[in-house]
């Protein structure tokens, strides 16, 4: 015998890694091109990065193709790459009030300083499929958007002061709830009670299915809990790193898109007796509204006590992400033969017990009849 | 693929600040019996709950020299074992082996091999859920305080309920133990006809929770004992009267099967390689 014996696994495996490629080709004249799944499915492409935690359109594209879109899988095959990735250098705090906005709405308040932004969005489309999507002229559809789209780069004043400044300035806002230190949940175990930027940490990179429902939950189980979205922004905002070489200077490395909510809750009293609102906090990477007004809807439920479920931090934290959650339910999948043989071990005992006490009380119960027919015959007499 | 892996990643996939870290937690699981050592677990290109905490260890570990073994459920052929098997190779140049007696370095998910592990040789498992008294305690941060202050009184109290109710302890695979007269610990999901083995060893047994994040470790001529009660007492699986129908062992942990056209129920061992070994003493003998 060989050291390297081929196997029946290892043939398994190999046809079933050929038969991937076969059903993903077979019944289509050309494979997809990644650059279009990058730039036509953007909300594919923008949930991925969120989930994985690395923001790479191009990368996160290739792996939406190789998972023949399945997300969990495509959020998986980045994250796991993005673990090889060594931490070359750590970017400064973005602010995303300078951010260059596509898209910014207020629920508070009707006018904000700039003004409100609908943007690209679907909220307001009629859900009706457009069957005219079968036989899309991409060029002739480019032309006349190009005459009505405006160049937002020259239209648009280059900033836009945040909701949040403004509630500020009246006093009106506690202060974030800051830790001090920040913890990196891929470098350290989270433990609890779970720093805040922890906890933002796991949200910002939580599945979004997982945190609309907790979300729901939360808002659907508490009457009282109804938000109200200070603003919600999404834009491109620069990620910058210090000059390596002179501190006070910095490099621009590129911009990002993010999607970024402040939710307004329930007013609090603090221990100095003030009141004031607190804000929820969300941010993903892409477009994610949904994810992201869940993110702060949750964010904010943590600091509060009580008996939701969304009030409790292992229960949100520890089942938010897309990947544990995903390779455990998926686990049962492996072979449990040994574990389940020893259950079946444990069960065969135990039907003994209870067939032999079963016996037992059958007994005792033939051995009370006859000592009380015994009885009865006795009185007959 | 295994080519571009090399050239891709560093040896043995994590970079070595990784490995390091991994290594020191390891050391202070060595270093306190049964204790689970908090580690920041990295995202592997298997699923969560596939066996990373496993491999974790195993890349952590391992160098050209050594010669690597990985069975799934006893097998050296099962998928599972296989696919990680197949990562190991395409980031190292490590020997593969089914011969346990051979390997440097055994990654197991629900068995112990079943001739002993020496003091040469480690043996890393596969730890689907670390905490022992999760099943009597859901937080981890109560978990986390009973083990500090030994109190086990909620898990004892589960096995005395299941005596009550079932008139034994109702627990298959994965039966706690407590290491060396302080911590509970979880032996993963091994059958308990392979709990004894743990104990006064001569080689290493490391467990790797990648999903839960956690390392520990039985150490060589550690004392592990599994929960049970004088008038109760533990009891491993029964084989009575079955033997193996390739080797004809008596003394082994059996798989049960079923003949495909007969239905019969058959027994053959759960240890692939050692199976294999008997049988060809069996036939060096005839
Ligand atoms: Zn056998």
């Amino acid at each position: 015998m060989g050291y390297v014996a081929v196997t029946g696994g290892q043939k398994a495996i190999e046809a079933a890694d050929q038969l991937n490629l076969w059903y993903r080709l077979k019944d289509t004249e050309h494979s997809l091109e990644t650059t279009d799944i990058e730039k036509q499915l953007r909300h594919l492409v923008d949930r991925v990065m969120s989930e994985s935690g690395l923001y790479a359109p191009n990368y996160a594209a290739l792996a939406i193709k190789q998972a023949e879109g399945d997300l969990c899988e495509a959020a998986f095959l980045m994250r796991a790459y993005r673990s090889t990735l060594e931490r070359t250098y750590e970017s400064l705090t973005i602010d995303p009030g300078r951010m260059r906005v596509i898209r910014r709405i207020s629920s508070a308040f009707k006018d904000i300083p700039g003004g409100q932004i609908l943007g690209p969005t679907m909220d307001y489309t009629h859900r009706l499929l457009n069957f005219s999507l079968n036989h899309e002229n991409s060029a002739e559809m480019m032309n006349i958007l190009r005459e009505k789209v405006p160049d937002l780069k020259l239209s648009q004043p280059p900033v836009f002061q945040k909701v949040a400044k403004l509630l500020r300035e009246q006093g009106l806002l506690f202060p974030p709830k800051s830790s001090g230190t920040l913890f990196d949940i891929t470098r350290d175990k989270l433990s609890f009670p779970a720093p805040r930027s922890a906890k933002l940490q796991i949200l910002a990179r939580g599945e979004t299915g997982a945190m609309t429902a907790l979300a729901y939950s939360n808002m659907r189980s508490h009457i009282a809990n109804h938000p109200t979205i200070g603003e919600l922004r999404v834009g491109y905002a620069e990620v910058t790193i210090a000059y390596p070489l002179d501190a006070s200077e910095s490099i621009c490395l590129g911009e990002i898109m993010i999607t970024e909510v402040e939710t307004i809750n329930a007013f609090e009293r603090d221990e100095q007796g003030e009141v004031k609102l607190r804000l929820g906090y969300g941010l993903t990477f892409g477009q994610n509204e949904t994810k992201a007004i869940a993110m702060a809807i949750l964010e904010q439920s943590l600091e509060t006590e009580g008996p939701s479920p969304t009030q409790d931090e292992e229960f949100v934290l520890l089942h938010v992400d897309s990947i544990e959650a995903n390779g455990f339910v998926s686990h049962l999948k492996l072979p449990h033969y040994i574990t389940f043989q020893s259950k079946l071990d444990v069960l065969r005992q135990t039907q003994k017990i209870a067939t032999a006490t079963a016996d037992k009380k059958r007994q005792i119960n033939a051995q009370k009849e006859g000592q009380n027919d015994a009885g009865k015959a006795e009185t007959n007499i | 693929m295994q080519a571009k892996l090399k050239q891709t990643y560093n040896y043995a996939f994590l970079d070595e600040g990784s490995k390091k870290e991994i290594r020191r937690a390891t050391l202070k699981a060595v270093a306190i019996p049964g204790y689970q050592v908090p580690f920041a677990s990295r995202e592997m290109p298997i699923g969560r709950g596939w066996g990373t905490g496993g491999l974790q260890l195993t890349l952590s570990l391992i160098g050209d020299h050594d010669c690597l073994k990985v069975i799934d459920q006893g097998n050296d052929d099962s998928v599972n074992a296989i696919s990680i098997k197949k990562l190991v190779q395409s980031c190292t140049q490590v020997k593969i082996t089914t011969d346990s007696e051979r390997a440097t370095l055994i990654q197991t998910r629900h068995r112990i091999p079943e001739v002993p592990i020496r003091a040469d040789q480690i043996l890393v498992f596969q730890v689907p859920l670390p905490e022992p008294l999760r099943m009597v305690e859901a937080k981890e941060r109560k978990t986390k305080q009973l083990h500090a202050e030994m109190d086990y009184s909620g898990i004892w109290l589960r096995l005395y309920e299941d005596i009550v109710k079932w008139g034994k302890v109702s627990i298959g695979a994965d039966y706690p133990a407590l290491a060396h007269k302080r911590y509970i610990f979880a032996p993963s999901p091994i059958p308990r006809y392979d709990l004894p083995k743990l104990h006064q060893a001569d080689g290493l047994f490391l467990f790797g929770a990648g999903r839960e994040k956690k390392i520990y470790a039985i150490p060589p001529h550690t004392d592990v004992e599994p929960l049970a009660f004088e008038d109760y007492p533990f009891e491993v699986e029964h084989f009575d009267g079955c033997s193996c129908r390739r080797c004809g062992s008596t003394d082994t942990f059996l798989d049960e099967l079923y003949d495909e056209t007969s239905g019969e129920k058959f027994y053959q061992c759960s240890d692939t390689g050692n199976c294999q070994k008997r049988q060809e003493m069996r036939q060096a003998d005839l």
